[in-house]
């Protein structure tokens, strides 16, 4: 068999914002693959600008490694402003 | 119409410019000095506070610092990739740092003498960033703006805790709120220089205003700046170092001082308290570690070779 490559394709919704993961498809080569980007997933002006990035060269971690990734920061609550104790009085803290 | 008016519209129509949009030189130029110098700042900014670490007063606080300065490794590396988008690269970068081409703010030339220090610098330094930074999220260039959103959205503990520190040390002791004080009287000029120098006196102000890589005037960003801190520090029971420092009902704003300019020069020259410290620091962290990166390289080419063959 010998199957086109897969292509994650990154969607820009609005000038101003980063891009975000729309899908996949299976494109021969980046301009294939950006032109059938452009027209399944750009019909309705979800777009300003498109990435395709081939799925082979993405590097994910591993959904059994959520734990030792992640838990983590969840002992760590003084990231956040909450964790301190400000006084009412004082404002734009 | 040409390419810059076409450029120029859509800034005026506030749409964000993008890495491979057309751009004038200007533009971009102004942005790699800006945005590198902001990285350098946010990493040299890490030597005052790291100086603390280990003689933090309680795990807690510790605990709290670190966080505190990994935040800001990761501003300086968010800074140093929307720079990198321009076109620059990061080695050029980090060597105009160490030849001293390249500026990061004064304020991280001063030294950190005693633990009130820290909570100086995070009321103080951070709550000037802050308010600097706030401004920069709306700025034109898309990947700046973006990293100054999520950078804003981090800084909000840094400057909590600064006055954390402060507020434990003014209900304390009559020698650690002397401490306190003595760390406002050291702190509070330098922070109000971080805005730069009068409107009137920055050659560049004007363009980068048309160009809205600057959004609010350096004056206005300061008067906002003193206007927020000044109550703050007064809950604190602290007095600020200033005796022109005063409400002005007529304007509602603080009347206040004139900075002293001349330090300012000198300690962007070179010649501040800490420059030559925070300079060498950088050099030999980047010099020493230049093994750790050559041997990752080698691992990684190893590796290559190895799925290859
Ligand atoms: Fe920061
Ligand atoms: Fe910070």
């Amino acid at each position: 068999m010998n199957e086109w490559p897969l292509w994650e394709v990154f969607i820009r919704g609005q000038h101003g914002l980063a891009h975000q993961h729309a899908g996949s498809l299976h494109a021969p080569d980046a301009e294939t693959a950006l032109n059938n980007a452009r027209d399944v997933y750009t019909r309705r002006n979800e777009g300003v600008s498109i990435w395709v990035v081939k799925s082979s060269d993405i590097t994910a971690s591993s959904p059994s490694e959520k734990g030792p990734l992640f838990e983590p920061a969840a002992s760590k609550p003084y990231r956040h402003p909450t964790f301190y104790e400000v006084p009412d009085e004082v404002k734009h803290l | 119409m040409t390419p810059d008016e076409i450029f120029q519209d859509r800034i005026d129509r506030g749409i964000k410019i993008e890495p491979k949009d057309y751009m004038p030189e200007g533009y971009r130029k102004t942005l790699i000095r800006q945005i590198s110098q902001h990285a350098h700042s946010e990493i040299v900014g890490q030597l005052p506070e790291g100086n603390w670490i280990t003689r933090a007063p309680s795990l807690r606080r510790k605990a709290i610092l670190l966080a505190k300065v990994q935040d800001e490794a990761g501003h300086g590396l968010y800074l140093y990739s929307a720079a990198e988008t321009l076109g620059v690269s990061r080695d050029q970068m980090i060597a105009d740092l160490h030849s001293g081409k390249a500026k990061y703010s004064s304020i991280f030339n001063y030294p950190t003498l005693t633990w009130a220090d820290i909570g100086a610098i995070g009321w103080l330094v951070d709550g000037a960033a802050i308010i600097n930074q706030i401004a920069l999220c709306r700025c034109s260039y898309g990947p700046y703006a973006r990293a100054m959103v999520r950078i804003c959205k981090e800084e909000s503990f840094h400057q909590r805790q600064g006055y954390e520190i402060l507020l434990t040390l003014c209900r304390g002791t009559k020698e650690q709120k002397a401490m306190a004080q003595d760390a406002l009287n050291r702190w509070w000029w330098p922070s109000l220089m971080m805005f730069g120098p009068h409107d009137s006196e920055s050659p560049h102000a004007e363009q980068s205003t048309k160009w809205k890589i600057k959004i609010v005037s350096n004056d206005g960003l300061r008067q906002k700046f003193v206007d927020q801190t000044v109550p703050q520090g007064e809950y604190l029971g602290l007095t600020f170092p200033d005796p022109k420092l005063k409400w002005n009902a007529v304007r509602g704003h603080y009347d206040f001082g004139e900075i002293d300019w001349q330090e300012f020069k000198n300690v962007i020259q070179g010649n501040g308290p800490c420059n030559r410290d925070r300079l060498r620091a950088r050099i030999e962290a980047h010099e020493q570690g230049a093994w750790v990166r050559e041997a990752a390289m080698a691992y990684a080419k190893k590796h290559e070779n190895k799925a290859a063959a």
